[in-house]
C-alpha cells in the first residue's frame, strides 16, 4: 500500500517525505549508524573500476538501446516488407493481429471522441497488462524512439555543462500533473487530440515508418532545449504518456531493488537517473527497510543498475526471484 | 499551485532563503513552459479553423462535407490503414495540418482509391472506428462527389478521342484492371489505351465497372452463381450509376460526348486521377456527397 501511495505520488510529481527515526526499522538504523566515516573521491573511483570496467557503454543500457532499436525496426520492417508482424505505429498497432493501443493515445481519442469502439478497448486492456507485467514506464526507456535521441542530448547537455558552457535549468515537477490534467480536459472540450498535435513519440514513430514530415522540426526544437536549456525536459516536466504509464507500473512486479547495506550513497545513481526523485532513497537516512522498491515512476533504464558500484541497486521481479531461489 | 498541500503530517523544515528563490523560480520556469508547450498545441487548431485540413479521406471516415471533427477526435494516427492499402492511396498529413497531423488523406490525382482491395480494408485495419466499420461496400462510401470543373477542356466534350498511356509514361499511380490481373494492381502507365472517344472517367470508374460486373452476371441467368460470385468478390452491386456518357448536340456537326456525374458517384476520385488532360477536367469536390446532392 504504501509502495502504491508514495508512487503515486512521485508520479504526479509531489516529493516523498524522508521516513522519521521511528518510521525506519531497527535493521536499516543500525545500517545507517555503522557507516559514520564517508568515503574519499579516491575510494570512490578505485571501486568504480574495479567494479565495472571503464566502458562507455554498460550492460543494461546496451541491452536497452538494443531493444528499443529492435522494436521500433520491426514496425518499420514490418510495413517495408509487408510481413504482418507489427503493423501500424506506436500509438495504435497490431501485433500479429491483436490489437494494441498506446494508453495515452487512446485516451485522447476517447475523450475527444466520447465514444470508444472494443477494438479499441482490446487494445488498451492487452497494453495495459503488458506494460502492468513489464513495468509501465518500461515504455519511456525501452520503447519510445524519442528517450533513445534525448538520451544522446543529454550526454550533448552533461558535457556542455562539465565545459561550464551551458547550466541546467529545472522546472517544479508538479508541472507534469498539470500538463496531464489540461491535455485531457483540452481533449474532452475542444474535440481534438490536442496532444498528439506535438507528441515527438508519435511523430517520430511515424516519420521512421510513413517517412519524415515537417514535424520533426518540433522534435529537433525539443532536443535542442534539452541540450541548451533543461536536462530532459520533455520527459521530466511535459510528458503525459510517462505520467499514464508512470500510473499502470504501480502494479509491476518488475522493479529496481535497492538494498542500504553496502551503498556508499555517494550518489552516482541520482547522477545518471532520468527521474533522480525515485532515487532519494539511496540518500543517507532515505529509506525506511534494509531492502526497498524504487517507486513506480522510475524507468526501468537501469542506468543506476549499471553505474553502482556495490549492486545496491539490482532489477527484481517480484515473486519470481524468490521462485528462482 | 498546490503550496497548501502538504504532503507529510511531520512539520516541514523552513526552507532556506536559497533554496526559496530556487522554488519560485521552478514554479516560474513550469508556469512559462505550461503556457508555451500548450500554447504551440493550440496552434494546431489555426490550419483547421481556417478549412486548410479538409481532404479527401478514405473510405468510411467520420466526418459531413463540412465537418471532419469527428474523424479528427476518433482517429488515433496510427496509420494502418496506410499499412492495408493495395494501391498505396492513403498518406498521413504533416505538422501543418496542426490537429490534423498523423490523420490519413488521399490525393487523387496522385493515386486515388479504385477498391481494389475489394473488402474495404482500410475500413477493416483501422482500430477505432474512425474509419466506420458500418460500411461493407465500396457503394456505401461517401467521401466527395465528382465534378466536371472543365467542360472545355474535356476531350469527350471536344469530341476527341485518347490514344497512349493515360498519365504518360512517368506516372507512377496503379489501377486494378481485373482482365489483366484479377488481384493485383498494376501501373496505369503499363495499360495504354486507345480509345475513339475518350471515355476514361466512365470506364475506369469503379462503381460503373462494378455494375457492368453485375449485369453480365445476372444475365447469366444463373441466379445461384451470382449469389456465390457476389459473396466470394464482396461486391454487393452498386444500386445506381455514378457516371455516364451522353451524347450532346452544339449545332456543329461534331459528335460529343458529356461526362454526367450521377447519384451513384462515391466521391473515391479514379476519374480525377486518370482523367488524361492536365490538370484532370473532372475533380472531386469535397463540400458534399451523394447523399447532400440528392437532399438539395
Amino acid at each position: 500500500m504504501r509502495y502504491i501511495k508514495d508512487s503515486l505520488l512521485q508520479v504526479f510529481g509531489y516529493k516523498i517525505p524522508r521516513p522519521s527515526k521511528d518510521q525506519q526499522s531497527p535493521e536499516v538504523r543500525a545500517i545507517y549508524e555503522s557507516k559514520m566515516g564517508k568515503l574519499s573521491k579516491a575510494d570512490l573511483e578505485a571501486l568504480h573500476i574495479e567494479h565495472k570496467g571503464t566502458t562507455f557503454f554498460k550492460k543494461w543500457q546496451k541491452r536497452r538501446w538494443a531493444t528499443l532499436i529492435i522494436v521500433n525496426l520491426l514496425f518499420v520492417a514490418s510495413f517495408y516488407f509487408d510481413v504482418q508482424l507489427v503493423e501500424g505505429s506506436l500509438t495504435g498497432a497490431r501485433v500479429v493481429g491483436f490489437h494494441f493501443a498506446d494508453l495515452n493515445a487512446a485516451l485522447q481519442v476517447a475523450l475527444a471522441y466520447k465514444h470508444i469502439v472494443l477494438n479499441l478497448v482490446i487494445g488498451m486492456v492487452t497494453v495495459f497488462i503488458m506494460w502492468m507485467l513489464l513495468g509501465g514506464r518500461t515504455f519511456c526507456s525501452w520503447v519510445c524512439p524519442y528517450h533513445l535521441l534525448s538520451e544522446v542530448a543529454e550526454y550533448l547537455h552533461l558535457w556542455l555543462a562539465k565545459k561550464k558552457i551551458i547550466k541546467n535549468r529545472t522546472f517544479s515537477r508538479k508541472v507534469r500533473s498539470v500538463f496531464y490534467v489540461i491535455f485531457a480536459l483540452l481533449a474532452l472540450v475542444t474535440g481534438y487530440t490536442v496532444f498528439e498535435t506535438i507528441s515527438p513519440t508519435g511523430i517520430l514513430s511515424r516519420a521512421l515508418i510513413y517517412g519524415p514530415g515537417i514535424a520533426l522540426v518540433w522534435v529537433g526544437f525539443l532536443l535542442l532545449f534539452e541540450v541548451f536549456y533543461s536536462r530532459r525536459a520533455w520527459c521530466r516536466y511535459v510528458c503525459p504518456i510517462g505520467v499514464t504509464y508512470g500510473m499502470v507500473g504501480v502494479f509491476s512486479p518488475v522493479r529496481v531493488k535497492y538494498n542500504a547495506e553496502a551503498c556508499h550513497h555517494e550518489g552516482d545513481c541520482r547522477k545518471v537517473c532520468l527521474v533522480p526523485h525515485v532515487l532519494d532513497l539511496t540518500i543517507r537516512n532515505g529509506a525506511a527497510e534494509v531492502n526497498q522498491d524504487v517507486a513506480s515512476d522510475c524507468t526501468r533504464c537501469g542506468m543506476c543498475v549499471d553505474i553502482c558500484p556495490t549492486d545496491s541497486l539490482t532489477f527484481e521481479v517480484k515473486g519470481l526471484s524468490k521462485m528462482l531461489k | 499551485m498546490s503550496e497548501k498541500k502538504s504532503v507529510s503530517k511531520r512539520k516541514k523544515r523552513p526552507l532556506t532563503p536559497k533554496r526559496k528563490e530556487q522554488s519560485r523560480r521552478e514554479f516560474l520556469r513550469a508556469s512559462v513552459l505550461t503556457v508555451g508547450v500548450v500554447g504551440v498545441s493550440l496552434m494546431g487548431y489555426i490550419p483547421v479553423m481556417q478549412g486548410k485540413t479538409l481532404s479527401l479521406r478514405p473510405p468510411g471516415a467520420l466526418k459531413t462535407p463540412e465537418d471532419e471533427q469527428e474523424f479528427f477526435a476518433s482517429c488515433i494516427k496510427c496509420g494502418q490503414c496506410v499499412q492495408v492499402c493495395p494501391v498505396e492511396a492513403i498518406k498521413l498529413a504533416d505538422l501543418p495540418d496542426g490537429f490534423g497531423i498523423g490523420l490519413p488523406y488521399i490525393d487523387a490525382r496522385e493515386q486515388a482509391c479504385d477498391f481494389s482491395c475489394d473488402g474495404l480494408q482500410c475500413v477493416l485495419a483501422c482500430p477505432t472506428g474512425a474509419l466506420t466499420h458500418d460500411l461493407d461496400y465500396p457503394a456505401d462510401t461517401r467521401m466527395g462527389f465528382a465534378r466536371l470543373s472543365r467542360p472545355k477542356a474535356c476531350l469527350a466534350m471536344q469530341g476527341k478521342g485518347f490514344k497512349g498511356q493515360a498519365r504518360g509514361p512517368d506516372y507512377e499511380g496503379l489501377l486494378r484492371y481485373e482482365e489483366v490481373d484479377r488481384w493485383n494492381p498494376i501501373p496505369v502507365a503499363d495499360y495504354p489505351y486507345d480509345l475513339e472517344i475518350c471515355d476514361l472517367c466512365v470506364r475506369q470508374c469503379p462503381i460503373e465497372i462494378r455494375i457492368t460486373q453485375c449485369e453480365e452476371n445476372a444475365s447469366d441467368n444463373d441466379q445461384q452463381q451470382l449469389a456465390r460470385v457476389a459473396q466470394q468478390m464482396g461486391n454487393e452491386c452498386p444500386p445506381k450509376h455514378a457516371i455516364t456518357l451522353e451524347p450532346v448536340d452544339l449545332g456543329d456537326g461534331v459528335k460529343r460526348m458529356k461526362p454526367v456525374v450521377q447519384e451513384g458517384c462515391v466521391g473515391c476520385g479514379v476519374c480525377e486521377m486518370i482523367c488524361p488532360v492536365e490538370s484532370a477536367a473532372i475533380v472531386i469536390d469535397l463540400d458534399k456527397n451523394a447523399d447532400t446532392v440528392m437532399e438539395g
